[in-house]
C-alpha cells in the first residue's frame, strides 16, 4: 500500500517562551491538494508551517503539545529523525535564498547531502528538478555560474528545484511570491497546480487572490487560533465566520 | 480615504442608482396602467421615455458594478451584493421592457371602446409595484423577511390573472367580435404577471446576497 502523506493536527498548542502562538490547532490536511493559510500578520501562520518540519525546534524557549502526523507518523515522537523529516517535508521561504555557489549545487545540495555521489545520477536529480520547478529552458545553458546572478523569479524557481531534488513528499511554502513580480508569480502558481499531483502543498499567503485561484482548501488564521477552514470557493463566497468575513472583506481592525 | 471607506462609497453610489432605476420603474408601470385606463395616448408615449431612462440607468449600474469586481477584487458578501446587483437590474430592465410594452399596445387599442370595464388589471399594476418597491428595499435594508414575502405576494397576482384570464375566456365565448380585444388584455395581463415574476427573482436575489444560499423552491 502507498504510504499516505496526509497531515493530520490534533490539539496543537505552541509557546514562545511564555507567548501563546497557536491555540489548540487541530486541522486536517490533504495529500495532493493545495491548502492555503490566512490572516494578518503575528497570526501564527507561519508559526504552524514550521512546526510541520519542526523548524521550531531551532528556536530557543519554543514548546510545542499535541499532535502533528503526517501520514501515520508523529512527527515530535522521540525517535523522529529531522533530517529524515525535513528531506520529506520541503520548504520555500518568501525571500528567494538560493545558495552562494553554481545552479547546479544549489539543486544537487540535497541529494548530495543524502548520500548521492554518482555524478549521472545528480545530473538526473538536477535535470528533473529544474524541469519540475519550469526553469531547466532557462538555465540549462548556466547550470555552473553562480545561482546569484538569476533573476528574482528564477531564484524562486530554483529554490523550489532544490526544495523537490530532495524527493519531498510535502512542500511547504511561506509567501513564496510576495516579492515577485505577476510573470514570475504566474509562473510558481501554474508550478503549484501542477505539482500538487505529486505533493502535498500548504502555501502561506497575504495575496487573497492568489488562494482563490491556487488552493483546493483555505484555513483562515487569527490571534493563534483556525477561525475558520473550508473549501477555498466557499470560505470566499460564503464565510460562516464574522471575524473570517471581515478579514477577507478588508473590514478588519 | 482607507481603501474601504472610499469601497463602500462606491457601492452606495450603486444603491443610490438602484433606487433611482426603481423609481423610474414605479413610474413606468403606474403611467401604463392609468394610460391604458384612461386610454391617454401622451400619457402612454412618456412610458417609452421611461423605458430609455431606464435602459441607460441598467447599463451604467452595470459598468459601476465591473469596474468594482475588476478593481477592488470583492469577496463574500461583498462579492454577493455586487453580483446581486447585476443580476437584479436584468429583471428591473425586462419589468421597463414590459411596461413599455403595455404602453404600446394601449396605443394600439387608440380611442376603441373596451369589452369590459378595467377593474382587476389596476389592481394587478397596485400589488406589483409594491412588490417591485419591496424587492428593492429588501436589498437596500437586508431585511431578508420582506425578500421572502414576495413570493406569498406573487400568489395573489396569479389569483388575480387567472380571474382575467376566465373574464376574457367568458367575454370571448360570449361574442367572438371580442376576441381581438380580449388577446391583447391577455397579453397585458400576462406581462403584469411577468412583472410579478421578476420581482419574485428579486427577492431571491436579496435572499442570495444576504446568507450566500439560494432559497429553496
Amino acid at each position: 500500500m502507498d504510504k499516505k502523506f496526509n497531515i493530520t493536527v490534533r490539539n496543537c498548542d505552541l509557546y514562545y517562551s511564555e507567548f501563546h502562538a497557536l491555540k489548540n490547532i487541530n486541522i486536517e490536511i490533504e495529500e495532493h491538494e493545495v491548502t492555503a493559510m490566512i490572516g494578518p500578520s503575528g497570526c501564527g501562520k507561519s508559526t504552524f508551517i514550521k512546526s510541520l518540519n519542526r523548524m521550531n525546534d531551532l528556536i530557543e524557549d519554543c514548546r510545542i503539545s499535541g499532535e502533528i502526523k503526517i501520514g501515520d507518523q508523529n512527527i515530535y515522537d522521540k525517535n523522529t529523525d529531522i533530517n529524515l523529516l525535513r528531506k520529506n517535508v520541503g520548504m520555500v521561504f518568501q525571500k528567494p535564498n538560493p545558495f552562494p555557489m553554481s545552479v547546479y549545487d544549489n539543486v544537487a545540495f540535497a541529494p548530495r547531502t543524502f548520500g548521492t555521489k554518482k555524478k549521472n545520477e545528480l545530473d538526473k536529480i538536477v535535470e528533473r528538478s529544474l524541469k519540475q520547478a519550469g526553469l531547466w529552458g532557462e538555465v540549462r545553458d548556466r547550470l555552473y555560474t553562480n545561482a546569484m546572478g538569476l533573476s528574482g523569479g528564477q531564484q524562486q524557481r530554483l529554490c523550489i528545484a532544490r526544495a523537490l531534488a530532495a524527493d519531498p513528499q510535502i512542500l511547504l511554502m511561506d509567501e513564496p511570491t510576495s516579492a515577485l513580480d505577476p510573470i514570475s508569480t504566474g509562473k510558481i502558481e501554474d508550478l503549484m497546480s501542477m505539482l500538487k499531483a505529486d505533493y502535498t502543498i500548504v502555501i502561506v499567503t497575504h495575496n487573497m487572490q492568489q488562494a482563490t485561484r491556487i488552493s483546493d482548501k483555505t484555513a483562515f488564521f487569527l490571534l493563534g487560533e483556525i477561525i475558520e477552514y473550508n473549501k477555498t470557493d466557499e470560505l470566499f463566497a460564503n464565510p460562516q465566520d464574522k471575524r473570517t468575513e471581515n478579514y477577507i472583506t478588508g473590514r478588519f481592525g | 480615504m482607507s481603501i474601504r471607506v472610499r469601497y463602500e462609497k462606491e457601492l452606495n453610489g450603486i444603491f443610490d442608482n438602484l433606487v433611482l432605476m426603481c423609481r423610474h420603474i414605479e413610474v413606468a408601470i403606474e403611467k401604463c396602467v392609468r394610460a391604458l385606463s384612461e386610454q391617454d395616448y401622451n400619457l402612454a408615449k412618456e412610458v417609452f421615455e421611461e423605458d430609455k431612462v431606464i435602459d441607460k440607468m441598467e447599463r451604467d449600474i452595470e459598468q459601476a458594478c465591473l469596474k468594482i469586481l475588476m478593481m477592488e477584487h470583492p469577496v463574500a458578501s461583498d462579492f454577493r451584493e455586487v453580483s446581486a446587483v447585476l443580476k437584479m437590474i436584468t429583471d428591473l430592465e425586462r419589468i421597463g421592457d414590459q411596461a413599455r410594452d403595455i404602453a404600446e399596445i394601449t396605443i394600439q387599442l387608440d380611442d376603441e371602446e373596451y369589452i369590459n370595464k378595467l377593474v382587476h388589471i389596476p389592481q394587478m399594476a397596485v400589488i406589483v409595484i409594491q412588490m417591485v418597491k419591496d424587492g428593492v428595499q429588501a436589498y437596500i435594508n437586508h431585511d431578508i423577511e420582506l425578500a421572502r414575502s414576495l413570493d406569498r405576494t406573487d400568489d395573489k397576482v396569479d389569483e388575480l390573472f387567472n380571474i382575467i384570464m376566465n373574464d376574457l375566456i367568458g367575454l370571448i365565448k360570449k361574442n367572438p367580435e371580442n376576441a381581438e380585444q380580449a388577446v391583447m388584455f391577455m397579453m397585458i395581463n400576462k406581462y403584469l404577471e411577468r412583472i410579478g415574476d421578476h420581482a419574485v427573482n428579486i427577492g431571491e436575489l436579496v435572499e442570495y446576497a444576504i446568507t450566500g444560499n439560494h432559497p429553496k423552491n
